[in-house]
């Protein structure tokens, strides 16, 4: 891919409509889904299945006062929601959308996600310490807490993945998957993952981390409205609410990514390579299988009530810390025997 | 540590039920109603504000007589009838409802003795004056005749 001027504007362009897009109709799926889970029609006054109601509440939340309140830490308090959706923008660069379909491949592609995961949660930190409210002081540390305490189990279980794939670049990890759904990371009975009959776990502690690692219900214990008002963007009004919002929901864009790529193939066909039709080819694969995995994340969002702080660092540190790390071992072990 | 794979399993079971019931209700129908485009048919018995009750030629049965009235405790009746030459029951010109003082008792219902009052479907009442609860009953049965 040659880097002329016109190509890094075309794919800046694409890749921020891309989110943007995704960041404002994942919000319309939301509200449609939960009205189906809980037997309602969900939005439907603006426009057919109330397909216009994104658009309006852009306009809506733009036109609204940015309040900026008395005695905050005005820079902080600014920076923080640009802080919350800069990361996950960014991290699109080095995701794969097919062979030929990448900003630009990075050697270290996982490493650089994972950096820019960490600095979502310190926007968070930064926009409860900012706001100088209580409420929002309490949630971001809940949210820092809860993002430590998941990103240990995400990151070994990513270890695990790239020492079956031998690259942290996440199109040579989908390189070895190709070929069919039986070479998927998550089936155990093949050679490449050595037999490991706990790669499905694996496949449930990353997916459970990346609905921790989103703060999305039943993990989000950040912005618990029973107890916390909104948590850490009590005070943000107008496109300060809205940039949290978006970034929230590139997040979930990025970690349902992240769950394809690393376990379900990413790009590759579940049967050998079909190629001819355009729904079949690569791009088409890869986007069916993230919006699966997103509506899977809003399947659980309106299941489960929130737990509680202790039950959920309960489930971090007594399960899948441990689990992951005797599957890291095992890992390891089994790769250098076959 | 028997306990820990347990808890584990049983935890993960019964989270995969919960999921297994919120998708089994997922692909069906909608139950709640489109409220402004669409509202509930009222129950024939619902007891809304009273109404007059017209006869075959759409004229009222009342014949004056203010039983009613009388058996009004918060006496938010009034109503007034004359006689026309030659006929022997008295007509009536005016039945005025108070509702904002009407308690819905009924006991003008029970107290009609010619199948003149009725309770009405009436319950979307809403208004920001107080004048539009001050209602003209006799007009709303000449909109019914309508």
């Amino acid at each position: 891919m040659s880097l002329t001027l016109f190509n890094v504007v075309l794919a800046v362009i694409i890749a921020i409509s891309f989110v943007g897009l995704n960041a404002a109709y994942l919000v319309w799926c939301e509200r449609k889904g939960a009205g189906l889970f809980q037997r309602r029609p969900g939005p439907m006054e603006n426009g057919p299945w109330g397909l216009l109601q994104p658009p309006v509440d852009g306009v809506k939340l733009m036109t609204k006062q940015l309040l900026i309140p008395g005695g905050v830490d005005k820079a902080i308090f600014m920076v923080a929601p640009v802080l919350a959706m800069f990361p996950a923008l960014i991290s699109f660069v080095t995701i794969p959308f097919s062979e030929n379909i990448v900003a630009h491949p990075i050697d270290v592609g996982v490493l650089m996600i994972f950096a820019f995961a960490a600095l979502g949660g310190m926007s968070l930190l930064v926009a409860g310490w900012g706001s100088r409210n209580k409420y929002s002081m309490i949630s971001s540390v809940r949210a820092v807490s809860q993002t430590v305490a998941y990103e240990i189990p995400l990151m070994i279980t990513t270890i695990t993945v790239v020492m079956i794939s031998g690259s942290l670049n996440l199109g040579d990890i989908v390189q070895t998957q190709l070929g069919g759904f039986w070479h998927w990371n998550i089936w155990p009975l093949q050679k490449q993952v050595g037999f490991n009959l706990l790669m499905p776990f694996s496949f449930l502690i990353l997916f459970v981390c990346s609905v921790a690692e989103t703060n999305r219900a039943p993990f989000d214990l950040g912005e618990a409205e029973s107890e916390l008002v909104a948590g850490f963007h009590t005070e943000y009004s107008s496109m300060g609410f809205g940039l949290f919002f978006m970034g929230e929901y590139a997040n979930i864009v990025i970690g349902a990514c992240l769950t394809v790529i690393l376990f379900l193939g990413g790009w590759a066909c579940p049967v050998g390579d079909l190629g001819f039709f355009p729904f079949t080819h690569h791009v088409g694969w890869f986007l069916l299988k993230i919006y699966l995995i997103i509506f899977v994340f809003i399947w659980i969002r309106w299941t489960f009530p929130r737990t509680t702080i202790y039950g959920l660092l309960n489930l971090s540190w007594k399960y899948l810390i441990p689990i992951s790390l005797f599957n890291l071992l095992l890992t390891a072990g089994l790769l250098k025997v076959f | 540590m028997g306990g820990y794979f347990t808890e584990l399993f049983t935890g993960a079971k019964s989270l995969l039920d919960g999921m297994w019931v919120t998708l089994k209700e997922f692909p069906r129908r909608p139950v709640t109603l489109n409220y402004p485009h669409e509202s509930v048919k009222m129950y024939p018995r619902f007891r809304g504000h009273i109404e007059l009750i017209g006869n075959q030629e759409g004229k009222s049965n009342c014949i004056v007589c203010s039983m009613c009235q009388r058996a009004c405790p918060s006496g938010c009746i009034s109503l007034a009838g004359v006689k026309p030459e030659g006929e022997k029951k008295k007509v009536l010109t005016k039945y005025i409802l108070d509702f904002t003082t009407c308690s819905l008792c009924g006991s003008c219902v029970e107290s009609c003795n010619f199948n003149a009052l009725r309770f009405s479907n009436e319950y979307n009442l809403a208004s920001t004056r107080k004048e539009d609860f001050i209602m003209d009953l006799l007009k709303r049965l000449e909109e019914q005749n309508q």
